[in-house]
């Protein structure tokens, strides 16, 4: 049985297992029958022409976890930012851990999904929100077919949340395979700020496949800062989907870092519903061996006046492979707005690849829009030039590169994060400098 | 300290240096002169390491060691510094974490630790006004957007934080102004003593004037075809270089 015959006859025995609100029972029924149809994307697809999801759906993926695992903090402390107080929300296989977590009630609500489909007092947010951004796609709807667990976050109106938010997935790897599928409700009313960083993590060599739904709504004048950090072991793939609904002036930024795992693709979508809003989106991938790093991201331009921003660095070594495909669409409506966008790869092997696709959709005839795109090496002469100051060869390829991705972690906004992924940068590039640049 | 031994070196197959002998020693100031494409900056290069750089013949023996087979690094580590005649513009490195990585890399070679935040910061700031450097550029990215003489001064700034044995001065004095000329030349002749020495590679006898050299080699074509006192370098200001050129076809 392929995994998908298996996953549309485990629904039912799923459906089974959890509470019936009916509406979103309607909604999942929907979403496996759209499941069904449409099936895993193949590379026939416009939008999967560079990825193929075949090495990683070929496994005997368990689809439920079979029992309940833990985990000591000690040992997982490392992929916490530990040096900080924050809100947590952590799963362990798919299900909520309380002693890793730290969640509240306190003014903002920061919990789990599976209390927010279930109980009467979220039904209205429920109502309003849950998958009101989210695609028809089939990734996203077998996400929603099945969801039941991940991050619920609600910031009321004029709220500054001075604690970041960590949302952290781990798999244990106590199957031989596992499938993941969590689910991310984040609603941020008129007026508020929140940080949320988020991260999955295997703790095994085991395969495991994440197939990740997060939906945020930045309502009117909402600050919403979003990190990602992935940095999975080898057998970890990841399908990361994010839906990001902006309304007037709201202003909603994501950092994907992306340095682990075997294969991970980000669809990461930006509708703007008003005037004078921004968007941002910004990357660093650095990956080798034969790792594989997609960007696939969206904004639409809908209302006058409104501006986004792309920057996604890419360093690509041995045979891995990078995509880069940037849509933008600006409707007719949308006069005077302001879209940029850049991608910029330094491939550091000969067997490497990138393939970088601009996608501009202007329907308007008032824009400012712009997109550039470069794929080059490594400076041989900003290499010698290093080299003869007494910088050796590997360490004066990290500082190149980490410069290189330094536009992007410069606006970071927490510093023991963007100290967090620098170590991450220096570990991978195995070198031990400190680039306070 | 340094002895070049009938050196030949090719790129792309195509030979420049077809037989330099030049030897330098502790505390003393040598320049070497030539027109345009005759091996000047290929000999800087290859004595600071260049991978390009193939040398087919000969060999460059410094402190007593052949260091052909030794990476650009390992070179700067045992003390040869090369000030570049196009210093390269690293967009997203600081000035100060550039210098900071390569004194610690160094140490590093030496078997010493990282240099104190303190210790490094008061001597960043006392070469800085050593070369009238504003402290504003020592944050600035490395070359990045800098003046033509501000990129010779910054070079001329790593090479007092770096102390060098050897320091070889490609072209050092191109793009600088009168004012600038005289405020590296000045770094340089401060930071000279009895135990480096300089290696001064120009066009024109301009800044040896400021830099007075104990030999003036002449390089042609690859050779070097006379060596003399500081007033050779006068008399290839007045004459120019088509007499050494005459001299050596004759």
């Amino acid at each position: 049985m392929d995994l998908k015959e298996k996953l549309v006859s485990s629904f039912l025995a799923f459906e089974n297992n959890v509470d019936l609100d009916t509406q979103i029972h309607d909604i999942r029924n929907e979403a496996i029958k759209t499941f069904e149809e449409k099936g895993f994307p193949s590379k026939k697809e416009e939008a999967w022409k560079y990825t193929s999801l075949n090495r990683i759906l070929k496994e005997d993926y368990s689809v439920f976890p079979k029992h309940e695992n833990t985990i000591d903090y000690k040992d997982v402390k490392k992929y916490f930012i530990h040096d900080i107080d924050s809100y947590k929300v952590i799963f362990i296989d798919g299900k909520y851990s309380s002693y890793l977590s730290e969640t509240t009630h306190d003014g903002i609500d920061v919990c789990l999904m599976s209390a927010a489909l279930t109980k009467p007092k979220y039904r209205l947010v429920i109502e309003n929100y849950f998958n009101k951004a989210a695609t028809k796609d089939s990734l996203p709807s077998l996400n929603t077919a099945f969801s039941q667990e991940g991050a619920y976050i609600h910031i009321p109106k004029n709220k500054l949340v001075s604690k970041p938010i960590q949302i952290i997935h781990f798999s244990t790897g106590s199957e031989a395979a596992t499938l993941s599928q969590p689910r991310n409700l984040i609603v941020v009313d008129e007026n508020s700020h929140v940080q949320i960083i988020e991260r999955h993590q295997s703790l095994t060599d085991n395969p495991v496949l994440t197939n990740s739904v997060t939906e945020i709504f930045a309502n009117k004048r909402a600050i919403v800062d979003y990190y990602k950090i992935q940095n999975d072991n080898s057998n970890a793939s990841l399908i990361d989907n994010t839906f990001i609904k902006q309304k007037r002036e709201s202003v909603a930024s994501v950092h994907t870092f992306s340095f682990g795992g075997k294969l991970i693709r980000n669809n990461l979508n930006f509708y703007q519903n008003g005037e004078r809003i921004d968007s941002i989106l910004k990357g660093v991938t650095i990956i080798g061996e034969k790792q594989h790093v997609d960007h696939n991201t969206l904004v639409h331009h809908i209302e006058p006046n409104c501006e986004s921003h792309q920057d996604y660095k890419g360093i690509f070594g041995d045979s891995s492979t990078g995509v880069f495909n940037g849509k933008i669409i600006v409707d007719k409506e949308a006069q005077k707005t302001n879209a940029f966008q850049s991608n910029n790869n330094i491939l550091v092997s000969d067997k490497a690849t990138i393939n970088s696709k601009p996608q501009l959709e202007i329907f308007a005839d008032d824009v400012k829009c712009s997109h550039g795109c470069t794929i080059g090496q490594l400076d041989e002469s900003a290499m010698f030039y290093m080299q003869s100051r007494g910088i050796p060869e590997k360490e004066a390829k990290a500082l190149l590169m980490y410069a290189f991705s330094n536009n992007v972690l410069s606006s970071v906004k927490i510093p023991e994060m963007k100290q967090r992924i620098t170590k991450i940068i220096a570990n991978k590039l195995g070198v031990n400098i400190g680039f306070d640049l | 300290m340094l002895k070049i031994n009938n050196l030949h070196a090719s790129v792309e197959d195509k030979g420049i240096l077809k037989g330099i002998n030049l030897e330098v020693k502790a505390g003393e100031v040598h320049a070497i002169m030539g027109p345009n494409g005759s091996g000047k900056s290929t000999l800087a290069s290859v004595i600071a390491g260049k991978e390009e750089y193939e040398v087919t013949d000969g060999n460059i023996i410094f402190e007593g060691e052949d260091i052909e087979e030794l990476a650009a690094e390992e070179r700067a580590h045992k003390g040869v510094f090369l000030s570049f005649q196009y210093p390269v513009e690293i967009p997203g490195v600081s000035v100060t974490n550039f210098i900071k990585t390569a004194i610690n890399e160094s140490r590093k070679a030496k078997g010493l630790g990282d240099m104190p935040a303190k210790d490094m910061l008061k001597l960043i700031r006392e070469k800085a006004d050593l070369l009238e450097m504003d402290r504003k550029f020592l944050s600035r990215s490395l070359n990045e957007g800098f003046s033509g003489g501000e990129k010779k001064r910054n070079e001329i700034f790593q090479m007092a934080m770096l102390e060098p044995k050897l320091a070889i001065l490609d072209e050092t004095d191109s793009g600088l102004d009168i004012d600038a000329l005289r405020i590296v030349a000045n770094g340089v002749n401060k930071l000279k003593s009895k135990d480096n020495a300089v290696v001064v590679i120009t066009h024109y006898q301009r800044l040896l004037d400021y830099i007075v050299p104990d030999f003036v080699h002449v390089l042609y074509n690859g050779k070097i075809v006379k060596s003399g006192g500081k007033e050779l370098a006068h008399e290839l200001e007045e004459k120019g270089y088509d007499w050494i050129k005459e001299e050596v076809n004759a």
